[in-house]
């Protein structure tokens, strides 16, 4: 199952190699990190998307990072109200009357064109991974030259609907 | 006024170097000992080390790994976190081994490594390596001191990591430029750790659960780890097993947590452990872990672990819980906190019915067993009479291997800091820098090295310490002539092929302790032993023993690699 988790932690140099570092060690399968600053001067807000087995492992995961000295707070917003974002750039092939043709593809996507060469075009993306997973493959016909994909970032809505347990918690 | 004086002092205040600094925080954190290996980028400190007249010893090894096993056994005997201190890049990476030791066994340990100078890191400097990088997975916390002023805060900060929660290694990485920066500034050693607040008290409700399922259980058991030690909680176990009736077994590591000789105790469990703690694990409906990891050594195949219990675990770390074995009762806490909240319940034992004679029976028709050679030394027979001449009293260490599973199997402990030996990691070469650690941490108290013939000559280098600090440490080389247990594993599982596991060649062992001013001794007749063990242990001073035991010996009972705790071979003669 994939899961969306995400922790807060104190930046403190090195804490990036020592999550990641744990996290291979322990073979976790993560498909994406972002990393950037936080509401607070001196704490960051990591995302994860991973891929998991089951709820033991699941628990592993979030009890490991809860376990490093640095990581203030971890949180499994998988089945919470959330937003999700990520940023993708494609470069994809494209002269003359295709450009036109492209740019019909992407309008219902909401995204944009911010570079334009002899023989192709730089489209941005931003959304939830289906959505930017949607538009790729939409654009793979034309040929993409380049993507590179931010990875998602996420946090919780600011209304929750009352019925979701938190599912984070341990009884301990 | 009061601001004046301060100015005063102050600009009074004279200037020292980062080295002096640091060793001020060493006397502030109450270190004794400190065991080390001086280098060029430790040289500030060395220095500082020498014009200082802090109350300190330092203990000058012959190579790092023996100086951070030695921190071990100290850490081990005294509970207090040792201390350890190296240059950069060979220096450091030499401690590795050690470090990961530390933070596999969970013991409190403080390394200080040297570094190049800031403005070179990162260029491939003479003896420069990534400290950083390649202690990162192996530590419970590492640092890298940029700025002196930070440099107190660091030391108080690191203490507080590796003694507190569930202990571990915390090396700080000391480049060049800031243990010989001068300065008269005024430190702030103040620190505040928002993401590190490790739970003691254990939750009421999860007392009540574990209470309730107590009363319940028909087949109760204890097992109890290293956990134990590291919360002095062997006094209320004693008393919550005895409360309870409570039959305990005990991890590798958490051997003397519990008496051995107590008539509730069935004696190591595992890999090697006894038929009865296997078996009671086996059987068990309750099962109540208090401060240990479910170790593969411990469970074997977790498919056939305690499949009949309901399994309560309570341990500092709530990442060990659920881990291997699925918990229905989990308890974060310190072992001493959550027993005497356990005490302290109304909780009434329950009918056990014949479950203790039960297991009685089995410790009477499955005792331990070896054959005793005829005329050649057996080496169980061996720890027998080291057990029985040293009144059981001694704090033992050992390497890792076929005699480290005898010393567990035939030196019961009554009590807990004495038995020292690498658990988790299992190495090599061990035993003998850790009974230096552990005679500077016990200087009253016998100790006693039981190692290998291979082990021992990892680290032998170490005897030029004994001699130095006449450290009166007792060296039993239980000497086959082989890797005993690599041996032992080819002679069952490939076919005798006894690939590069025989020695043919070993150093003749009495004229090499002579060679360092060490009485060695060498005893190859079972007849002899008594009185050369008798010698040994009561010599006034280090002595090394060379014990030529029968070398086709193998460590029984044994749970085969891939089988269940109750399939274990070698249960019977």
């Amino acid at each position: 199952m994939r899961r969306i988790i995400t922790a807060t932690v104190q930046n403190r140099s090195g804490v990036l190699n020592r999550i990641t570092g744990m996290l291979y060690r322990r073979q976790f399968n993560i498909e994406s990190i972002s990393v950037g600053a936080s509401e607070t001067e001196g704490v960051s807000k990591m995302t994860f998307v991973v891929e998991i087995e089951d709820h033991q492992k699941l628990e592993q995961l979030t009890k490991q990072l809860n376990k490093q000295i640095d990581v203030l707070k971890v949180s499994d917003i998988t089945e919470k109200a959330i937003v999700a974002r990520e940023l993708a750039l494609i470069k994809v092939v494209g002269s003359g009357q295709l450009r036109a043709e492209i740019q019909g593809i992407i309008t219902p996507f909401r995204a944009s064109v911010i570079d334009v060469s002899r023989d192709s075009l730089t489209i941005q993306v931003t959304g939830r991974p289906d959505k930017v997973e949607a538009l790729i493959s939409l654009l793979k016909p034309y040929g993409i030259k380049e993507l590179t994909r931010t990875g998602v970032t996420a946090f919780l809505r600011g209304q929750q609907p009352a019925q979701v347990t938190e599912l984070n918690s341990f009884t301990i | 006024m009061k601001v004046e004086a301060k100015q005063e002092m102050e600009s009074t205040k004279k200037l020292v170097t980062g080295a002096d600094v640091l060793i001020d925080a060493l006397v502030e954190a109450k270190v004794d000992t400190i065991f080390g290996y001086p280098g060029g980028a430790v040289l500030p400190i060395y220095d500082a080390i020498y014009r200082s007249n802090a109350p300190f010893e330092h203990v000058l090894s012959r190579h790092e790994q023996g100086s951070i096993h030695a921190a071990e056994g100290y850490a081990r005997v005294t509970g207090k976190p040792g201390v350890v201190i190296a240059t950069s890049g060979p220096g450091a990476t030499n401690l590795v081994t050690g470090i990961t030791d530390a933070m596999m066994d969970s013991l409190p340990i403080v390394i200080f490594t040297g570094q190049v100078a800031n403005s070179v890191i990162g260029t491939d400097a003479f003896q420069e390596a990534d400290v950083m990088g390649i202690t990162t997975p192996i530590t419970k916390y590492n640092y890298q001191v940029t700025d002196l002023l930070e440099l107190p805060k660091v030391v108080k900060e690191a203490f507080h990591i590796a003694s507190t929660g569930r202990p571990g290694p915390v090396v700080i990485d000391i480049p060049k430029n800031i243990s010989s920066q001068l300065s008269d500034a005024v430190y702030d050693d103040h620190f505040i750790l928002p993401g590190y607040q490790p739970n003691k008290k254990p939750n009421p409700l999860q007392i009540t659960k574990l209470a309730e399922a107590l009363n319940k259980a028909k087949r109760p058991l204890i097992l109890a780890g290293a956990g134990v030690v590291f919360a002095k909680a062997s006094e209320p176990l004693i008393a919550f097993a005895e409360k309870f009736k409570l039959p305990v077994a005990n991890t590798l590591l958490g051997l003397g947590s519990f008496p051995g000789s107590h008539e509730l105790s069935l004696g190591m469990a595992g890999m090697h452990g006894t038929y009865a703690a296997n078996m009671a694990i086996y059987e068990c409906d309750l099962l109540i872990n208090i401060g240990a990891r479910f170790d593969d050594r411990l469970t074997g195949n977790l498919n056939h672990f305690a499949p009949a219990a309901k399994v309560a675990h309570i341990d500092i770390d709530p990442a060990e819980i659920g881990k291997n074995v699925p918990t229905e009762i989990p308890v974060v806490a310190d072992a001493k906190e959550a027993l005497q909240a356990l005490l302290n319940t109304s909780a009434e034992p329950g009918d056990q019915g014949s479950w203790r004679d039960h297991l009685a029976t089995y410790q009477r028709e499955y005792p331990l067993w070896y054959d005793r050679s005829e005329g050649f030394i057996s080496p169980q027979w061996l720890i027998e009479q080291v057990h029985k001449l040293s009144n059981g009293e001694a704090i033992v260490t050992t390497d890792v291997g076929q005699h480290q599973m005898w010393a567990a199997q035939y030196y019961p402990f009554e009590k807990p800091n004495r038995w020292v030996t690498s658990g988790g990691l299992g190495t090599m070469g061990f035993g003998f820098p850790a009974a230096i650690g552990a005679q500077l941490g016990a200087p009253e108290e016998l100790v006693v090295s039981i190692v290998g013939d291979g082990g021992f000559q990892m680290t032998f280098q170490e005897l030029s310490v004994v001699k130095e600090k006449s450290l009166p440490v007792k060296v039993i080389i239980v000497n086959n002539q082989a890797l005993g247990m690599v041996r032992q594993w080819q002679e069952s599982f490939y076919e005798k092929r006894y690939s590069e596991s025989l020695f043919m060649e070993n150093p003749d062992f009495v004229k090499l302790s002579d060679s360092y001013g060490i009485h060695g001794m060498r005893v190859e007749k079972e007849k002899d032993v008594p009185q050369v063990l008798q010698e040994a242990l009561t010599y006034d001073g280090p002595v090394v023993v060379d014990c030529r035991v029968v070398q086709e010996t193998s460590v029984y009972p044994m749970i085969a690699p891939g089988k269940g705790i109750h399939e274990m071979i070698g249960v019977r003669k």
